[in-house]
């Protein structure tokens, strides 16, 4: 595989789209929509998290499985913050996403000296002790959570309005989408990506390869604290389900469906498989069929991944 | 005697139930050419693998420079000054001939950090001018834009080299760099480890005995994970257990 | 506090036993055909659902058990000849995506079958009550499990230690080419191997459901607990899964229990009610990073 280079008309309609977003509320409101607004906001948050993941797994190759677990402390990091008085988005996000990557640091460190099923199943349990200790201890709330006040301001602003966080998610997104963007052109980009493809020649070339793993991995972790951080304002509560296993293998559906490596591919994914939901739980209860059978048949009849069926990756 | 570059001491490995390794004691004075032969399955690839980092031994010590490197990683060997060419050849397959060398160049740490995160690498003019000036130099800066994939066979092992000269080794370790190769292309690969040999001490494990005999200054003969002999070539060439042992008739 | 002591050293034992029958089929499957299942969860879970089914309409529990577990064994010999037949030769990707979409519908075929509610498991009559070990009193039918898991476990030592086909199978875990070279079929061993698993889940998931509320999701924790015990015992590696087990299984059941009696005894009061309880149940987790650290490939490495 190659470097990842965006397609010609992927900037345009990137800045299309990103227009678009920005009148999204006011055209909500004019036709009497505002609830979709909160959802809208939903998308924008897991699309962040999916894409953070897709760092981690798209650009640097390592197939975790507890992406979820940083998700969930980027929350709780937030939450804390906010209870003890921390209540600006400003000093409380970078404070979430420190939280996040450091614990993603720890769990990198021990996890990345594995490879394949093992660093699977070793992502995945770490993530699963996480979720214990924010159940079971009682300054979190155990199974209730930790629940929020009120919601956070930005420099003074209140961030009440549905609205208000909407905008945030979305600058939060777009910063990052475009530090990613940037990230897989830079220096760093290419490392881990050429790690990706062939981990004993990079180390024959003379790169600590470990380190950039490590870092990969720990960035991943912050973008996703980030997301957290803004869910737990969203929803207003930080809830331990947020760090369950399944709410990382579903950041992961979201990525293979998006496209893995692809630097909108957590955005895709995060759109497609929300509106999904939306959609098959108006039809039925038992939507999770649904959405099984259609991930077996991805699985199945398009090997190479959903991104395949639309286009090639390398220009 | 010159203090030697590389000096291995008592080397040994097994492989569940093949001692690869058998206490191999070998050096490598700076600026030789130094040929290691020896039948299939000998025990040179491993060997190469334990120098280069990419093995841990059961015993025995490797140095470098004058510094035992037993403990160093890989990468860290690299950045000591040593660099590899691999038997199977070994490149980015997708990326173009520009972009793996340009890698190689970016590994060095007089090229900087690597922990870049926002200028785009394509942009920094002086990678790729390095870059390809180590193309120019293994012949091949015509095809700088070919993928990798796309090379003929023995233009993927002139890369490979390309990649290896390109971290600046103080000694290079090639793994047959002829393997595979038809006459023409193991001709010009003679002709350019012969002009590399003038700035840089190599390690040449090849079958090719015409090509080790015009290129060594000296020869090592590892035979069952057992070096029997080292000399020059026509001391190896006269050693009759050499001879019974592996070059039979050949010679 | 003896009492105590030997009360839940036996109830760590029971659990490990029965987290083995898990980790046994499993380690196998991740070991031999380097397939990542975590479906294996859901396979429990419907083996506990088929033997409670079973058990009501024979009336009888041991009756249910057996055609539970056969059930299960058909449905995991379906289920390999279908899918993860093809999902063996794939990326790992493909076989994460594939088996979480297959828990995303055990759990709603389950749910759709037998509702949400938990269905109610009764140990058989004769074993309802406790029966007294020297001085104290234990559950007989937990005393049972305990006989089974390590029936099974003897059984399954004797099988892959010392017969022909625990020979391939050794020999297709540490070293899978050459096992093909060997002109061994190697799609009915793993079928065979894979159907064993599955019916060894169904075992521990009847075996269980008398203790445990048979409900939807209750494959997806005890998953979780079995990947654990494999990366502390070493992919592929029979003896591992065993001693991984018992290992898991007694410090998660006497953390729990003994940590804060313990934790009380040298810490104030308040911190350890605080540290107790989220330090029991992370314990096994930092006791698996404690070993990955010094041995990256689990205590006993089927590939050298
Ligand atoms: N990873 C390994 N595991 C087990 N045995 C190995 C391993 N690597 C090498 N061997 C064995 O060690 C011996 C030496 O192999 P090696 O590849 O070093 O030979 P070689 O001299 O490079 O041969 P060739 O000339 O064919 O390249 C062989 O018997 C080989 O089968
Ligand atoms: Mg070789």
């Amino acid at each position: 595989m190659a470097f990842y280079r965006p397609a010609p008309y992927q900037k345009p309609v990137a800045i299309a789209v990103l227009l678009a977003m920005l009148a999204l509320p006011s055209v909500l409101t004019a036709f009497g929509q505002e609830f979709y607004i909160g959802f809208a906001t939903r998308v924008l948050i897991f699309a962040l998290a999916a894409s953070s993941l897709n760092l981690v797994l798209g650009f640097g190759g390592m197939f975790s499985l507890g992406h979820a677990a940083f998700f969930g402390v980027g929350a709780y990091a937030a939450a804390t913050c906010l209870n003890s008085g921390i209540g600006d988005a400003l000093l409380a996000f970078p404070l979430a996403m420190l939280a996040a990557g450091l614990f993603a640091l720890v769990v990198g460190a021990i996890s990345l000296r594995t490879r394949g099923v093992y660093f699977i199943m070793i992502t995945l349990a770490f993530a699963q002790m996480a979720y214990y200790l924010f159940i079971s201890a009682r300054v979190w709330g155990g199974d209730d959570g930790l629940s929020l006040a009120s919601r956070m301001t930005l420099g003074g602003f209140s961030l009440s309005s549905d609205s208000a966080l909407y905008f945030v998610a979305l600058a939060c997104l777009a910063l990052s989408i475009v530090f990613l963007g940037r990230l897989a052109d830079a220096r760093f980009g290419r490392v881990i990506q050429a790690i990706r493809e062939n981990e004993t020649r990079m180390e024959a070339l003379g790169y600590p390869v470990f380190r950039y793993r490590l870092i990969c991995f720990a960035l991943g972790g912050a973008l996703a604290g980030l997301a957290g951080a803004l869910l737990a304002n969203l929803t207003g509560l930080a809830s331990p389900n947020l760090l369950q296993w399944t709410q990382s293998g579903t950041l992961l559906v979201m990525v293979i469906i998006g496209g893995v490596g692809y630097l909108y591919g957590g955005v895709v994914g995060a759109l497609v498989l929300l509106c999904l939901e939306e959609v098959l739980a108006g039809f039925t209860l038992h939507w999770h069929i649904a959405l099984g059978l259609l991930l077996l048949g991805i699985v199945l009849f398009a090997p190479k991944g959903v991104a395949a069926l639309f286009g090639k990756r390398h220009g | 005697m010159a203090e030697a570059l590389l000096e291995v001491r008592s080397l040994s490995r097994r492989f569940a139930a093949v001692d690869a390794l058998q206490g191999v004691n070998f050096s490598v004075e700076a600026g030789e050419v130094h040929a290691l032969i020896g039948p299939n399955g000998a025990g040179k690839t491993t060997f190469i693998h334990h120098v280069s980092g990419a093995l841990q031994p059961d015993s025995g010590s490797v140095h470098f420079s004058g510094a035992d490197v037993t403990a160093l990683s890989m990468h860290q060997r690299v950045a000591a000054g040593m660099a590899r060419s691999y038997q199977i050849t070994n490149v980015f397959l997708g990326l173009s001939a520009l972009d793996n060398v340009a890698l190689a160049v970016q590994g060095r740490a007089d090229a900087g950090s690597s922990f870049r995160f926002w200028k785009p690498a394509r942009n920094e003019q002086r990678l790729f001018d390095e870059a390809h000036d180590f193309l120019n130099q293994v012949g091949l800066a015509w095809r700088a834009e070919s993928l990798a994939g796309n090379l003929a066979h023995g233009e993927q092992r002139a890369l490979e080299l390309a990649m290896a000269l390109a971290t600046r080794p103080k000694m290079l370790l090639l793994d047959e760099p002829m393997a595979g190769a038809g006459p023409e292309e193991s001709a010009r690969m003679v002709e350019l480890i012969e002009h590399l040999a003038r700035h840089v001490t190599i390690l040449l494990v090849e079958h090719d005995m015409n090509a080790v005999f015009r290129l060594a200054d000296r020869v090592s003969v590892l035979v069952n994970g057992c070096l029997i002999c080292t000399g020059t070539p026509d001391e190896v060439r006269a050693d009759p257990e050499v001879r019974r042992a592996y070059l039979g008739d050949h010679l | 506090m003896t009492q105590l002591f030997l009360e839940q050293a036996l109830n760590g034992l029971q659990f490990g036993l029965m987290l083995f029958l898990l980790a046994a089929g499993l380690t196998l499957v991740f070991g031999i055909m380097d397939c990542i299942n975590l479906a294996h969860g859901s396979l429990y879970m419907v083996g506990a659902y088929l033997v409670a089914a079973a058990a009501q309409a024979a009336d009888s529990f041991w009756i249910g058990l057996g055609a539970g577990v056969a059930g299960a064994a058909v449905l995991g010999l379906l289920l390999e000849l279908s899918l993860f037949r093809q999902l063996y030769k794939r990326d790992h990707l493909s076989q994460v995506l594939a088996t979480f979409a297959l828990i995303l519908i055990a759990n709603e075929a389950v749910r759709i079958i037998w509702g949400a509610q938990p269905v109610m498991l009764n140990p058989p009559e004769a074993l309802s009550g406790p029966v007294e070990i020297g001085n104290f009193f234990y559950p007989a039918y937990r005393l049972v499990i305990i006989g089974f898991g390590l029936a099974v476990a003897g059984l399954l030592y004797l099988l892959v230690a010392k017969s022909r086909v625990g020979m391939w199978v050794r020999a297709g875990a540490s070293n899978r080419e050459m096992t093909e070279a060997l002109g061994i079929n190697v799609q009915a061993l793993f079928t065979a191997v894979f159907v064993f698993g599955t019916a060894l889940c169904a075992l521990a998931g009847g075996l269980l459901g008398p203790l445990l509320a048979v409900q939807v999701g209750m494959g997806e924790s005890v998953l979780i607990l079995a990947f654990v015990v494999i990366i502390i015992g070493g992919i592929g590696s029979i003896r591992g899964a065993l001693v991984g087990s018992l290992i898991v299984g007694s410090v998660d059941t006497l953390g729990r229990a003994l940590l804060p009696t313990l934790l009380r005894a040298l810490l104030p009061a308040d911190a350890a009610s605080t540290l107790g309880p989220a330090l029991a149940s992370i314990l096994i987790y930092l006791l698996m990073a404690g070993i990955l650290f010094f041995k990256p490939q689990g205590l006993f490495p089927a590939r050298a």
